[in-house]
């Protein structure tokens, strides 16, 4: 109750800014922000995700170093050493930690490649700090009063200069980052972040670290996530990794747990197969499609490379003579080919068949390969339609509409693109479903979500720039409005299917 | 620059120690990045011929690793017909700068004399090696008395 009452409480806010308590208005700002206010809360009620700019995931880095380090109490840079090699699991970092004996809290230590906290200091490191004299350093065979010299806990020293040039060798040219060694032969004790920024001087080479360890407490962590948008620097949180739609600050919408665009209502296995299918096959047998037969004698893949319509097989066993359209025997054709029009010749018609069944499964594939491609082509042009429309919002205005009045033709583009989306990815989804009862469903509200997209898309390409706005508002907001119903059902019936586990799959 | 001091100290330690599996130890006159020298071996089938190796320093060492390669002829699984050799030791990923020629120049030994056919650079040897020994060393033999170079004396 608490909550629906806030909602009618925004909403009469939201059109009282708008205009002055007009009966009529106040109806339309209704229409219009009631779906998209009720998206946005179903969106963050169940999944609260975040997106963060690059200051914020380092923020959110030291938070969970300053969380697991309240539990151990250990030197920081040492417990993000530790967290780097847990992936970031703070759960199972604790776990691991406090599972059992001193042989384990050793072992721990060691698999992270950190020197235990609680040995003592070794001979070698008590050896040489209690030194005063000069040292050698391993690296330049120079010898160099103490203070030249530095090392970490496992007593390996060198010389700054050494130490510096072997950190930015292992940044700039190998790109590592929390994952550098000690410069010691066969010394596996990793250096630690603080130690890195202290002796390494060039601001560049600071610079380029802090991202490499970024980079890599984002790629490590599961439940972060670079938006995968060319330039973009955000990253997304998430309360638990899953397939989820996320919506980066940049505009990009993407699925967490692929990376891929918002693929609902296929899930990220299958895109991932078509993809993968679409990359190996597409332009081999998009091409073989289109340019050949093959000999309804012997099958051989022939591709016509002449006007001719009288074929003969090339394949010297076969040699068959047939008819390139109808590919019947070219017997009958004689001197009128035109023959071949008669669609229910036993012969072609036989010879068709054999045919269709040898390619039926490429047939099947390029069935929803081309409707996938040809939503997703369609909506390469939603930009251009944005600008048409946005024009045409400003024409309006110029003829007594309001603002706020015209914002239904935008709503409209929205939802078009979120229809072709969607479509586009059912195709992938119908590709690898089998028969059943509630696929046929499924493809019923396929179908009609496809033909009601289609004239959504018709209203707004074409009929926008011929009638009256005033005239045509009615006819595009229920047409939206059934899209968006449509749109719904068809993914609530898929997962619904997914929770009843209807789908069986061909592979 | 770090090579040129170090360089030139490695290697009058290495001809100092005088190993008696790697010998004959030499830079360029006028190039210290590059050496030569002879390996020794001590196990059969090895241990009847000698083999010229060069090491290539880059100009960054010892922050990025030297080179290895065989000048001699040699049937072995880790060293293939262009005289390359894979030794984990000197791989970008292991290379530690504070790692000397003598220790890599001991891992090479080693790996020849006791061949690692789990990782090879030459597949057929490595069957061979492990599916029929005897015709391995009595190949490798043979390839040893008509391409490598003659023992030291000593």
């Amino acid at each position: 109750m608490d909550s629906d009452n806030d909602n009618d409480f925004m909403d009469n806010v939201d059109s009282g800014n708008v205009s002055s308590g007009d009966d009529g208005d106040d109806d339309f700002a209704m229409e219009v922000d009631m779906p998209s206010t009720t998206e946005r809360t179903q969106e963050t009620d169940d999944y609260q995700y975040k997106v963060l700019t690059t200051d914020e995931i380092v923020q959110h880095q030291r938070e969970i170093i300053d969380e697991v380090n309240r539990v151990l109490k250990l030197y920081t840079p040492k417990t993000r050493i530790l967290l780097n090699h847990f992936k970031w699991d703070k759960e199972k970092l604790l776990e691991k930690y406090f599972d059992g004996s001193d042989d384990n809290t050793e072992e721990f230590f060691k698999s992270a490649h950190v020197i235990n906290p609680f040995n003592k200091p070794t001979e070698a490191v008590q050896l040489k700090t209690t030194r005063s004299q000069c040292e050698e350093c391993e690296i330049c065979f120079s010898v160099l009063p103490p203070d030249a010299m530095t090392g970490l806990e496992c007593g390996h020293r060198f010389c700054l200069n050494c130490w510096r040039e072997y950190l930015t060798t292992k940044i700039v040219t190998e790109c590592l980052g929390q994952t550098i060694s000690c410069a010691a032969h066969g010394c596996d004790i990793l250096v630690d972040d603080v130690t890195v920024t202290k002796l390494v001087q060039d601001l560049r080479v600071k610079v380029k670290y802090q991202q490499l360890i970024t980079n890599s407490f984002v790629e490590c962590n599961q439940l972060l996530r670079w938006c995968p948008s060319v330039d973009c620097t955000y990253a997304v949180k998430v309360p638990y990794a899953e397939s989820r739609r996320v919506h980066c600050k940049c505009g990009h919408v993407f699925c967490f747990a692929c990376g891929e665009n918002w693929h609902d209502p296929v899930q990220c296995r299958w895109l991932k197969k078509w993809i993968k299918k679409c990359d190996d096959d597409s332009e081999t047998s998009n091409w073989i499609a289109a340019n050949t037969k093959e000999c309804p004698r012997c099958s051989v893949t022939i591709e016509k490379d002449g006007g001719c319509n009288h074929m003969v097989c090339k394949n010297q066993n076969c040699k068959h003579d047939f008819c390139w359209v109808c590919l019947g025997s070219w017997e009958p054709h004689g001197s009128s080919w035109y023959n071949c029009n008669r669609y229910d010749e036993d012969e072609a018609k036989a010879a068709r068949d054999a045919q269709e069944k040898l390619r039926s499964s490429l047939a099947r594939y390029l069935h929803y390969y081309n409707r996938y491609m040809n939503h997703m082509q369609s909506m390469k042009f939603e930009n251009k339609l944005y600008a048409s429309v946005k024009q045409k919002m400003e024409e309006m205005q110029q003829h007594n509409m309001s603002w706020i009045e015209v914002q239904f033709l935008k709503k409209a583009v929205d939802i078009l693109c979120q229809c072709r989306q969607t479509l586009m990815y059912t195709y992938v989804f119908a590709y690898y479903l089998k028969k059943n009862n509630q696929s046929m469903i499924f493809e019923d509200n396929q179908k009609d979500l496809e033909s009601a997209t289609e004239k959504l898309s018709e209203y707004l390409e074409r009929d926008i720039t011929s009638e009256n706005l005033a005239d045509i508002k009615q006819k595009v907001q229920d047409k939206y409005r059934y899209c968006e119903k449509r749109c719904t059902v068809l993914l609530n019936h898929v997962h619904e299917g997914y929770e009843k586990d209807w789908w069986d799959y061909t592979e | 620059m770090t090579a040129p001091r170090r360089l030139r100290k490695e290697l009058v330690d290495l001809q100092e120690s005088s190993l008696k599996s790697f010998r004959d130890i030499k830079a360029d006159d006028d190039n210290l990045l590059r050496w030569t020298g002879l390996i020794v071996p001590d196990n059969p089938p090895y241990n009847k011929g000698a083999f010229r190796i060069e090491i290539n320093f880059p100009a960054e060492y010892p922050f990025k690793p030297p080179k290895i390669s065989f000048k001699t002829k040699i049937y072995h699984p880790n060293i293939d017909e262009k005289g390359q050799v894979c030794l984990p030791i000197i791989s970008t990923e292991n290379w530690k700068p504070a790692t000397r020629t003598d220790q890599v120049v001991q891992a090479l030994i080693a790996l020849i004399n006791d061949p690692e056919p789990e990782h090879p650079l030459r597949a057929e040897l490595a069957e061979e090696f492990l599916k029929d020994k005897k015709k391995f060393v009595k190949n490798a033999e043979d390839y040893t008395r008509k391409h490598s170079e003659k023992r030291p004396a000593d």
